[in-house]
């Protein structure tokens, strides 16, 4: 049995979209979300964790309908593409982005708020921007946060399987990745196929993790820490 | 957008301009209000009080991290907040200093990158210069390269000083400043300070819990409780004539005493109050106030003399019997408790106690000066 090397160059260019678009999508949210103070943030926080607890079938079932040919997006995709966007690379992207959400916003908006806000007013009262302060001072200071969540998403894209099937199918080249490959393999009893490719994503996914770890080594929390506990954190660093 | 520093022209003498830090202003918060009327010269304005008493809520009103609810705050002509005219300037185009309490160096950043954070918009040879002169006046020219996580505690104070006040501020916040510094790594650090607003005198606000801080280093003292300004003017105005019970405590008034007014003489200036439910009475200045009514006394334990035998001949109107209950020794001060109706602090020297031979059980006569005793507001 050879190797996929389609299905798996496939996986990877994914992961690092979903990864790039992510740091674009996720940063901005989880700033809002460490640092807001309207009264309903925490519907958008919920919102955002729904990928945590729900099967990537409901998700991935939904995202299908949102893109289907009867959707206002769909049809707006379309018109501009020529084609439809269910079964395509883009679709798995836009799929896999909604689903790696929480594990990149997360990460990042705990490391924010985590940031000790002393910091935050001293930079405004020295003349810095919001702006400013966000790029000389909590992002420096979240730096490990910002990794954590990028890992994190990178990984969880290599791993995905249940949202990719449903809004991508299994066609070779386009939308089948290494995780369905494995499932066909098993499908069709080539167990040798399917441990070849098993071990090469665990094997990755392990080496990745601990390098994180590794480079980053701090406590990261899922979700943003109550404010004493990162008082508590910070002081036992120093 | 940061201000432009150079509009200030080094070579206009401080005085000519003088400006002074006004601020009027209402902020309610969960546990009280904050009510806070005051004035801030060029120089050291200690702003003294009990820990929560809104000391820090008020630096952060002026330095606009808080909105107050209405009222005002200027620099000389400067509004920084207006409620009436719906003025409030932004905490970045403010351009005051600012020390916090746990200073908020950035702990990513060098000493030297801490003090370049607020200037890094003049231009680089001036900039340069002026981060030279400021680690120099400060003394911390040789940790320029130390990350400040690196540094000693003073050292950290310095450095926060030095990166607030290289953006030359029109006015310095010190938020309980150098509370984790001994005494002479902290009057050092305030020399300095000193040093360098001799140049450039500008309104510093000291919070404080600390009444020797605050009488020591001021030029002038604001007293805040729960939220509400209770006295201020010069360190011995407050100091001598303490008209509040919190400011009578905060300032030493070891004995208080609830009495009652039994007589009044107008025409001497003074009357007669009872202590308590105690057969003890009092000769005090007079107040605009009728028989009967409930008065609080004031008296240092400091300005009451003790006499081993009857007094004759004085001018002090005051002379109470009564017995030593107990002698208490604390470094150079001897502290007696007196029973005379009502229980008395009295403090006397070493060799007072010995020349005297003062022993538990002994009768003694204790006199008080009419106007050593301070007839204070309760508190409300």
């Amino acid at each position: 049995m050879i190797m996929e090397w389609n299905s798996i160059f496939l996986t990877f260019r994914l992961a690092l979209v979903v990864c790039a678009v992510l740091l674009v999508v996720a940063m901005p949210l989880a700033c809002w979300i460490a640092f807001s103070r309207w009264r309903w943030k925490f519907l958008v926080e919920a919102a955002v964790a729904l990928p945590l607890v729900l099967p990537p079938t409901v998700l991935g079932f939904y995202v299908l309908v949102a893109m289907g040919p009867d959707s206002p997006a769909g049809r707006l995709y379309q018109r501009l593409f020529g084609h439809g966007l269910p079964f395509t690379f883009a679709s798995l992207v836009i799929a896999s982005v909604i689903y790696s959400l929480p594990f990149a916003v997360q990460p990042m908006a705990s490391a924010f708020s985590q940031v000790d806000r002393d910091l935050l007013g001293a930079s405004a009262v020295l003349g810095a921007s919001r702006l400013r302060t966000f790029g000389r001072i909590v992002l420096p200071l979240s730096r490990g946060g910002i990794i954590t969540g990028v890992v994190l998403s990178f990984a969880h894209t290599l791993g995905e399987f249940g949202v990719v099937l449903m809004v991508g199918g299994n066609i070779p080249g386009v939308t089948r990745t290494v995780s369905i490959a494995i499932y066909d393999h098993v499908q069709a009893l080539d167990y040798g196929g399917a441990n070849q490719m098993a071990l090469l994503l665990m094997a990755f996914s392990f080496i990745t993790l601990s390098l994180t770890y590794a480079v980053n080594r701090r406590m990261w929390a899922v979700w943003p820490l109550p404010r004493q506990n990162a008082r508590r954190l910070l002081n036992a660093e120093s | 957008m940061l201000a432009d520093y150079s509009m200030r022209n080094p070579d206009v003498t401080p005085a000519a301009t003088d400006p002074k830090l006004s601020v009027d202003i209402i902020k309610r918060l969960d546990g009280f209000t904050l009510q806070a009327r005051l004035e801030a010269s060029p120089g050291f304005t200690m702003l003294l009080g009990p820990s929560g008493g809104g000391k820090t809520t008020l630096l952060n009103c002026i330095a606009g991290l808080l909105r107050p609810d209405s009222g005002r705050v200027a620099i000389g002509s400067t509004v920084l907040f207006d409620s009436a005219s719906r003025i409030d300037l932004p905490v970045e185009q403010r351009r005051l200093g600012y020390v916090f309490q746990a200073l908020a160096l950035f702990p990513h950043m060098t000493v030297e990158e801490n003090v370049r954070y607020g200037i890094a918009k003049l231009p680089a040879a001036r900039r340069e210069q002026r981060i030279k002169s400021m680690l120099k006046s400060f003394r911390i020219s040789h940790l320029a390269a130390h990350k400040v996580t690196a540094i000693s505690g003073g050292e950290r104070q310095r450095t926060a000083l030095a990166r607030s006040l290289v953006t030359d501020p029109r006015a310095l916040l010190l938020d309980e400043p150098l509370t984790a510094l001994d005494l002479a790594t902290k009057s050092k650090i305030l020399e300095d300070l000193r040093e360098w607003n001799a140049a450039h005198s500008i309104p510093i606000v000291f919070v404080t819990h600390s009444p020797q801080e605050a009488f020591a280093l001021g030029e002038r003292v604001v007293m805040i409780e729960a939220g509400e300004v209770i006295a201020q003017g010069a360190p011995h105005e407050v100091l001598t004539s303490p008209r509040h019970q919190t400011v009578a405590q905060i300032v030493g008034f070891e004995n208080m005493f609830d009495a009652t007014v039994v007589e009044m003489h107008e025409h001497h200036g003074t009357m007669i109050c009872q202590l308590g439910l105690s057969e003890c009475r009092l000769e005090v200045p007079l107040i605009s106030t009728s028989p009967g009514a409930a008065v609080r006394i004031a008296i240092r334990a400091g300005d009451v003399m003790i006499a081993a035998e009857p007094p004759r001949g004085l001018s002090a109107r005051n002379v109470l019997s009564g017995r030593i209950r107990a002698i208490r020794r604390e470094g150079v001060t001897v502290i007696l408790a007196v029973d005379v109706g009502v229980d008395f602090e009295v403090h006397v020297t070493p060799s007072a106690l010995e020349e005297l031979g003062l022993v538990p059980g002994q009768q003694i006569w204790l006199v008080i000066k009419t106007y050593s005793c301070n007839l204070v507001e309760p508190r409300a």
